[in-house]
């Protein structure tokens, strides 16, 4: 998929950055900034061409619908209805009439333009300050037709990233595990998704049982356990080409597994004798080595993004508790303290804080530490809900929640839910089946 | 003066006596409570502490050797009427010794998935270790966990979730 797309900046105007719109992405935001995002405009010969090849009536429009909804469910931008719009679109991108947005309580505007450029779809934005009356950003990118929701996802994350300061997450994908049938007999498929719910796509045919994929940061290589021919082992898939391979050589279960932020091993947890310890494995000399020697549960393990620490899940104080160690396994420290149980932490990629899933009082939450285990904050309670996947940007966390069945034991489902860091904007994501244990990819273009 | 001393003196006699009658009270209380408890124990007849005492699930190997042993919330631990299902098992499988088993161990809904599958092994390791004591070769036994993907009880409720902590012995050939 990376490789498949051509992006040329054609041109990047720079922009001053005095006095010009923000987002503060710090706080909750209650009051999300209006934005207008106009249909990018098309010439009638490009449309015609684009939806022969593509299927759809008029892609500048679907491509601006992409950017809509990314914005919204983002909760920081309130996409302003088309309606009232007032401008055309192909006036509006080479210079808009400030007070006509105005008048609509637009704060920004997002206009573009799309063409048929030798059978290439060429797409150029602009980021309007409405308030100002000044352009904040141009670019445009040429590509292969088929990537243009991508090309959506891509200009959403330059307009989050000029307005917040940081870095987006909209081209991104999820990998998760899509569910079906009685609870008693789940069927599990391995399943991945643009972040936007778009392209699902099933990656396992449900024979075997199938959980915890997990992306590798730094390429299209997943990480999950599999019920193959009954033996539950950590593998190893290539989304691209479909390969999958066993990791290690070991004899028993392996599971939990979770990429080095480098991507260069695999961590993960071995059980045996009644005793799971955590090892790694590197994936170039396939050297093993074992990090954790005690004789408790040691289960969960996620690196620190500089790789240099790890944190995990063991109950050697009696309960599941968090722990932080060097990433040799040395210095071995709890830091989850507070009443109840504490597990799958993670690493946030900002390296400030480790997510995690609590069990207080018959509720499940998912919430926040930093990672010496001071100001943990909980983000949201539930009957039952687990797993927490960092956004790349460190700002959304993703997770699943189960329901409370009936006194008849029905009424089970699974899904993926969204959160953001400040506990605002909790929100279900679509899913064509029931979901659970999502990860997020890295951005798949910088 | 005198009357407040001896009103004191009445007031101290009055709370004490109130004390016991609110401790009677609270014993009695106690013991509705309790008693109410067992009885809806034995009217269920189906749980020990948290730990699955009936037999709904419960399969078995040969006549009298019930397939599964059952366990407290976060436990491993065998307990009494576990041991006795074991030594059942242990006597079955010495006396029919081309059989390999493998023990299936579970958890409750109530965990994390990963945590579970290190729990199940915990618990399905726990039986084997038992089998082993009475004789039974470990070449005979292997180990699955399936932590909390395969409850036999669908439902949201402790009496549900006991059944599903559990170690199953599953005949392998």
């Amino acid at each position: 998929m990376r490789n498949l797309i051509i992006l040329f900046l054609i041109f990047i105007i720079p922009t001053k950055a005095l006095g010009l719109i923000e987002v503060d992405i710090t706080r909750g935001n209650l009051n999300p900034l209006p934005i207008a995002v106009s249909p990018l405009s098309i010439d009638d010969e490009s449309k015609k061409s684009f939806e022969k090849t593509l299927k759809k009536k008029d892609i500048g429009s679907e491509i601006s619908k992409v950017i809509e909804k990314n914005l919204k469910t983002s909760g920081l931008f309130n996409p302003l209805d088309k309606n009232a719009f007032l401008q055309a679109p192909d006036i509006a991108h080479l210079k808009p009439r400030f007070e006509d947005w105005n008048l609509i309580k637009a704060q920004a505007l997002i206009t573009g333009k799309v063409k048929n450029v030798d059978d290439k779809l060429r797409v150029e934005f602009r980021l309007w300050d409405v308030l100002a009356g000044k352009e904040m950003m141009a670019l445009a990118f040429t590509t292969v037709p088929n990537n243009w929701r991508r090309v959506g996802h891509i200009i959403t994350d330059k307009v989050y990233e000029r307005l917040t300061g940081e870095k987006g997450y909209f081209d991104t994908r999820i990998i998760y595990v899509a569910e079906e049938g009685p609870k008693t007999k789940r069927i599990k498929k391995l399943a991945i998704m643009d972040q936007d719910g778009a392209n699902n796509k099933f990656l396992t045919l449900g024979n075997e049982l199938v959980l915890t994929p997990r992306f590798n940061p730094t390429s299209q290589m997943v990480t999950y356990l599999s019920y193959f021919r009954n033996l539950p082992r950590v593998y190893l898939l290539d989304i691209e080409t479909g390969i999958q391979e066993v990791v290690g050589d070991f004899p028993g279960m392996t599971f939990a597994p979770r990429f080095s932020p480098d991507g260069k091993k695999i961590i993960m947890s071995f059980a045996k004798d009644g005793n799971s310890d955590i090892y790694t494995m590197d994936l170039e000399n396939r050297i093993v080595e074992k990090i954790t020697n005690h004789p408790s549960i040691d289960t969960s393990p996620s690196y620190s993004p500089d790789g240099k620490f790890i944190c995990f899940n063991s109950d050697r104080s009696g309960y599941q508790q968090i722990y932080v160690m060097k990433s040799d396994g040395s210095n071995v420290k709890r830091i989850s303290f507070g009443n109840g149980l504490y597990g799958t932490p993670v690493w946030s990629p900002r390296g400030d804080l480790i997510a995690f899933t609590k069990l207080h009082k018959g509720k499940f939450y998912i919430g926040v530490m930093r990672t010496d285990g001071s100001g943990e904050r909980l983000l949201t309670e539930n009957f039952y809900q687990e797993a927490p996947s960092w956004s790349p940007n460190g700002r959304v966390l993703i997770f699943y929640r189960e329901t409370k069945t009936d006194d008849k034991g029905e009424g089970f489902s699974a899904k993926l839910w969204s959160i953001d860091l400040t506990g605002y904007n909790e929100r279900l994501v679509d899913t064509p089946t029931d979901a659970s244990d999502p990860s997020w990819s890295s951005l798949l273009s910088n | 003066m005198k009357k407040l001393v001896l009103r004191n003196i009445d007031q101290g006699a009055l709370m004490k006596l109130n004390k016991i009658l609110k401790n009677t009270f609270l014993v009695l209380f106690a013991c509705l409570v309790l008693s109410a408890c067992a009885t809806s124990k034995k009217s269920t007849g189906q749980m020990q502490g948290d730990v699955y005492t009936g037999t709904d699930t419960v399969e078995y190997l040969a006549s009298g050797v019930p397939d599964r042993v059952f366990f407290a919330t976060n436990e491993s631990v065998l307990t009494t009427a576990s041991r006795e299902t074991l030594r059942k098992q242990a006597a079955w499988l010495r006396k029919n010794s081309d059989i390999t088993i493998v023990l299936e161990g579970h958890a409750d809904e109530r965990g994390t998935r990963e945590y579970n599958l290190a729990l199940g092994e915990r618990r399905a390791n726990a039986a084997k270790d038992y089998l082993m004591t009475y004789g039974i070769s470990s070449n005979r036994i292997s180990v699955l966990s399936y932590g909390k993907e395969r409850p036999v009880d669908s439902g949201s409720n402790p009496l549900a979730w006991s059944k599903n902590r559990r170690s199953v012995t599953v005949k392998a050939n």
